[in-house]
């Protein structure tokens, strides 16, 4: 149970936690029952166009391991020691029928490990239909763009065969006002976190953004309403933490032990990239003409950087993270990071050496999703923002 | 005629084929061009094997080096050890693929390459991205080493098991859009065709003398070993030399080498000369060890293991499949080939392939040399092995191993496990035997 003042928030928070940690998915297979021909469409970290599976009347349901209370019998099977975690935990989840209610699967192009998990999907679960979604890393309009357009029509004729639906234009430019709608309310989510880390807990906010991989979007933006309305009554108290940006689990998911240890240990986490698809498109996804395009423009020239993708220009290689600083106001970047997870371990020595052109204080440490000891985290992350402080005293 | 010579110079040394002789005359005299390179004017192009596009850069007069190949030269040189550490020194995880730490702790240590010289900075990174994720951050690693121009031509995955025209239209207007000018722009030289045409007419005949000399290994014996001495045989092809010349010429010397030795039944030459009785004949997926190369294929042929077919031999292209480079369909002969790397395939895909090399090389079973390096090879290879065992019903084993960090060759470990893969082997033709 998380600490948490006995108001309305308390109830929102307890309700996340439910969802969070039911890891049979009670709630989506009651939304898949509660109409014949409903389906639900099962995807991976990092991003997949969660409008067209909207449009096409399914359920998107973010699969994103099974944390730290799923007990890992038969994957760890499948993987040796030296993959990380959430392939093994995800297999789990398939092979013991946690997700046997799921019509279909996305594997988007994030990794090697995820790209292989789509031909396991395909050998392992040849019932369930299962996709790659090969995400572009050419960002002009005309090439990478009109190729992820083509990949995203393929999307559409996929999960237009699982539901027998052709899905329309119209359509899906009604699903992308909706998830405009989800975006704002996320965008101001976050916004108000970087205001009033006090108030809004990450631990918190976590599990409220959580809560919309599993919920109808309509249900979670709504969820959020009333997460900000009971948040914006009420005052929490203020204290002496330092303010850092978390990077790097931008797939695997850190433990909620973990967002938690860091914010004991004294740090308001103002920034970070767990779960990024619900912020993937910084500002609305267009809703004139061709749909498809729209989305394609979107994700080419306005969305988040992170590890997974190419940065271009050299010159702007990973001043993203500088920035994230600068507008969330941080002291500081805690680099956490999944082992063995070559995207962000990769990437982790230039994001550093730009930290450090920058004059950024960071630390780094790795972490799994079944991690348990918090001890160390606790520590190294305490000293950071007793240094922090220190400097900016100084 | 096969010609053993014994290197004068070194007489305990390998005793090599000719055509080995040859390839190492090629090599040397590649490392010569690239040491001189920045002294005479050329230009220097880095990219990587698979999805090597060498006849582009060859019609802008690059010099390519292959950051994989210096990487591998540094295992074989037991080098590769102390470039790692020297990376993980500098920040670099304990976690990550060791062919890039490799190369970036050479970096650190001075880029010396092979042939005692310092291997030129490159003027440009061709950051030729099909089958594996990591190349994306090398190549953005030795950009901020280097800052020089880098350019990205991504490679669709064959997740599907085809290949669309979307795909081939993707890439082709990669290549006119972004590769080609920006190659131009550094090289100063204006693209001309008719040269990638000429090119690329040299490379379908060598390809063809390649999958010939790979496909030998379905004869009983094997006059090849398709893992370790394919090794060597993919060499010029996935390397520097496709499209020239010297590699239609060693590949056609290889080709009449090997012919002799079916012709006089001979088994593979080994490091120790030629291979004794053929036992066991092996597919084998994933790559090798570099650190320990001559001691782990020791293992092999002292039991009188024959590889006859290897996943890994198909890196830099799936020729054995049919695809030729197209002197007709220049760009988009070039896409195709980039999409059909064998990391570029799905597990599927995959499957399909060992089983079927099984059956066509009548081969007594899998191995896996799973690396610690590697999730494009290494995620998944647990569940392709029950598959292939399911399907095929011959045994298969599993081996860890790293390509280029000899702290995970455990020589010990490795030799048990093959012992007893043979010992399995043999229970079960005794099975068969017994069931007849
Ligand atoms: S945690 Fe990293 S390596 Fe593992 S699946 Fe995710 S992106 Fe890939
Ligand atoms: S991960 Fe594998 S394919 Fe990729 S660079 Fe490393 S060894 Fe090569």
């Amino acid at each position: 149970m998380l600490d948490v003042p006995a108001s309305a928030t308390a109830g929102i928070i307890r309700r996340c936690e439910d969802l969070f940690s039911d890891l049979h998915f009670s709630t989506a297979r009651a939304w898949k029952a509660a109409k014949p021909g409903r389906k639900v469409i099962g995807f991976m970290p990092y991003y997949v166009p969660r409008e067209i599976i909207h449009a096409a009347g399914a359920l998107p349901l973010g699969i994103l391991g099974g944390g730290d209370q799923l007990e890992v019998i038969h994957g760890d099977a499948y993987y040796q020691s030296y993959i990380c975690r959430i392939p093994r935990s995800t297999i789990e989840l398939g092979v013991s029928g946690r997700i046997d209610f799921v019509d279909g699967m996305l594997f988007p192009s994030i990794c090697d490990v995820i790209r292989n998990l789509s031909g396991m999907w395909m050998l392992m679960f040849p019932n369930t239909a299962t996709r790659y979604v090969d995400l572009p890393q050419n960002f002009e309009d005309d090439v990478g763009g009109e190729f992820y357009r083509s990949e995203l029509n393929e999307i559409r004729e996929w999960l237009g065969g699982i539901t027998g639906q052709p899905i329309t234009d119209d359509a899906i430019r009604a699903s992308i006002e909706v998830f405009n709608e989800n975006r704002r309310l996320v965008r101001e989510a976050y916004t108000l976190r970087t205001d009033e880390p006090w108030n809004v807990p990450a631990s918190e906010l976590y599990l409220v953004m959580r809560a919309g991989f599993v919920l109808p979007v309509e249900e979670h933006s709504q969820l959020i309403r009333d997460y900000l309305a009971s948040v914006r009554d009420q005052q929490r108290p203020i204290k002496d933490n330092s303010r850092v940006v978390v990077s790097g689990a931008f797939c695997e998911q850190p433990p909620l032990t973990l967002i938690k240890s860091i914010e004991l240990s004294g740090c308001y986490i103002v920034d970070d990239d767990f779960l990024l698809i619900n912020r993937w498109e910084r500002s609305d996804v267009s809703t004139d003409g061709d749909p498809l395009a729209a989305l394609s423009r979107a994700f080419l020239h306005d969305s988040h950087s992170t590890p997974p993708k190419y940065e271009p220009d050299q010159a702007k290689k990973g001043l993203y993270l500088v920035e994230a600083v600068r507008k969330h106001r941080a002291e500081g970047v805690i680099f956490a990071m999944a082992s063995f997870c070559d995207p962000a371990l990769l990437d982790r020595p230039m994001l550093q050496d730009i930290l450090k052109a920058h004059g950024v204080p960071q630390i780094a440490f790795k972490f799994a999703e079944n991690s348990g000891q918090m001890q160390p985290i606790r520590e190294q992350a305490g000293t950071f923002s007793d240094s922090i402080k220190l400097w900016s005293g100084a | 005629m096969t010609i053993i010579t014994r290197p004068a110079s070194k007489p305990a040394d390998i005793i090599k084929d000719a055509s080995m002789s040859k390839q190492k005359d090629m090599m040397a005299r590649h490392y010569e061009r690239l040491s001189d390179a920045p002294a005479n004017g050329e230009k220097v192009a880095a990219t990587f094997v698979p999805g090597n596009l060498n006849e582009l850069l060859m019609c802008f007069g690059f010099a390519n080096n292959l950051p994989e190949v210096n990487a591998i030269q540094s295992g074989l040189r037991k080098q590769s050890g102390g470039y790692v550490m020297e990376a993980e020194k500098s920040g670099h995880s304990e976690d990550v693929c060791t062919y890039v730490k490799s190369d970036i702790g050479m970096m650190s240590k001075g880029n010396i390459g092979p042939n005692g010289r310092k291997l030129p900075d490159p003027d440009v990174l061709l950051l030729s991205y099909t089958g594996c994720f990591t190349f994306m951050k090398w190549f953005e690693l030795l950009r901020q080493q280097y800052n020089c121009e880098t350019i990205m031509f991504h490679t669709p995955y064959m997740a599907d098991g085809k290949i669309t025209k979307d795909m081939i239209k993707y890439m082709v207007k990669q290549l006119k859009q972004d590769v080609i000018p920006k190659l131009e722009k550094v090289s100063g030289v204006k693209f001309d065709i008719d040269l990638l045409r000429a090119h690329l007419r040299k490379s379908a005949i060598a390809e063809e003398d390649l999958v010939w000399v790979l496909q030998s290994a379905k004869t009983k014996p094997s006059p090849i070993d398709a893992y370790f001495g394919g090794i060597y045989y993919i060499g010029p092809i996935f390397g520097a030399f496709r499209g020239t010349d010297d590699a239609i010429d060693y590949y056609r010397f290889l080709r009449q080498e090997v012919e002799e030795r079916i012709a006089e039944g001979k088994g593979p030459v080994t490091p120790d000369g030629d291979m004794g009785q053929e036992r066991y004949r092996l597919v084998v997926e994933g790559p090798p060890n570099y650190t320990h190369f001559r001691q782990f294929w020791k293992m092999f042929y002292d039991e009188g293991a024959v590889v006859v077919a290897s996943s890994y031999t198909k890196v830099g292209g799936t020729y054995d499949f049919g695809f030729r480079h197209d002197p007709v369909n220049p760009l988009e002969s070039l896409a195709e080939y980039c999409l059909n790397v064998y990391t570029n395939r799905n597990l599927p895909m995959r499957v399909d392939m060992l089983e079927n090399y099984i059956d066509e090389y009548q081969a007594d079973g899998l191995l896996i040399n799973s690396i610690k390096s590697c999730n494009s090879f290494s995620a998944g290879q647990l569940l392709m092995m029950r598959e292939v065992e399911k399907r095929t019903g011959k045994p298969a084993a599993f081996i860890e191993t790293d390509l280029v960090d000899p702290r995970y060759f455990s020589p010990a470990n490795v030799k048990n496990r093959l012992e007893s893969y043979f010992q399995m082997i043999e229970q079960k033709r005794a099975g068969l035997r017994g069931a007849a």
